[in-house]
């Protein structure tokens, strides 16, 4: 196995990991925390395939994760935002809660 | 594929499966933070100095402490009393398993015609010449979407009146 693959199948893992949680958790904030981590499985492609890639001088994948991780908290500050917000609705941060469309 | 890769990545497993599994919410986030460092080793082990000190600075240093204060604001740091997991979780897990499985697949059908290449040397100033130059507009444009970012989640986080404080 050459150490691309092997860098592909721990982010496939890690991607796996984040969506069983996100897809599982009954606890919002920990949803949210799934997804940051799918996001961080496809920084560490990005950053794989511009070691192993057939030219890294030109950067792309540094720019590239540099760009995503700023999404990614971005949306980490709004999505809890979001969160607080809810709460402060339902008084529960529990997913199976909030089942109705209207607050 | 060396030890220190193996052990980057068994870390780096265990701490985020440790982060989707345990019961109180603020033992979640230190797991968290902890496969988040394995994370920033591997990126360090790979070349990519600036997003490994990113990585540290970002998500250990401000999304956790941010997901901290979140959990802190809404049910405290007690663990929950009733199930941790939804009511759907045997479907959400079938739909993880299936999605690493085809995703190893193919890694594993890929050809992988790798040669041992050197490590590239990327200096800072390299980073920051070239998000001066070629990458002008997109930096631009993240500016204004953390501004937008910044204004929205103040305004998501404020009490509408205050009668209903």
């Amino acid at each position: 196995m050459s150490p691309l693959n092997g860098y592909l199948l721990l982010s496939a893992l890690l991607f796996s990991i984040g969506l069983a949680g996100a897809l599982t958790r009954r606890n919002a904030i920990l949803v949210l925390i799934g997804i940051e981590l799918m996001l961080n499985a496809a920084n560490l492609n990005f950053i794989a395939f511009w070691r192993y890639g057939p030219n890294p001088a030109a950067l792309t994948g540094i720019m590239f994760t540099i760009f995503s991780i700023t999404i990614a908290a971005a949306e980490a500050a709004v999505g809890l935002g979001i969160i607080l917000a809810v709460y402060r609705h339902t008084r529960s941060t529990d997913l199976d809660q909030m089942s109705s469309m209207k607050g | 594929m060396n030890l220190i890769f193996f052990i980057l990545a068994t870390l780096t497993i265990v701490g985020t499966a440790a982060a989707m599994s345990l019961r109180s919410a603020i033992h979640c986030i230190l797991a968290l933070t902890i496969g988040l460092v394995g994370l920033a080793a591997l990126y360090l082990l790979l070349g990519a100095q600036f997003v490994g000190f990113t990585q540290i600075l970002v998500y250990v240093g401000a999304v956790a402490i941010l997901a901290v204060f979140a959990i802190m604001m809404t049910q405290g740091a007690s663990a929950p009393t009733q199930p941790i997991l939804s009511s759907s979780w045997l479907t959400g897990v079938s739909v993880a398993v299936a999605v690493f499985a085809v995703l190893a697949w193919a890694i594993h059908a890929s050809a992988s015609t790798q040669t041992a290449q050197p490590q590239p040397e990327v200096s800072v100033n390299q980073i920051g010449a070239a998000l001066m130059h070629r990458f002008g507009l997109p930096l631009e444009i993240m500016g204004l979407l953390l501004t937008a970012a910044l204004i929205g989640a103040v305004i998501l986080a404020m009490p509408e009146k205050k009668e209903t404080l």
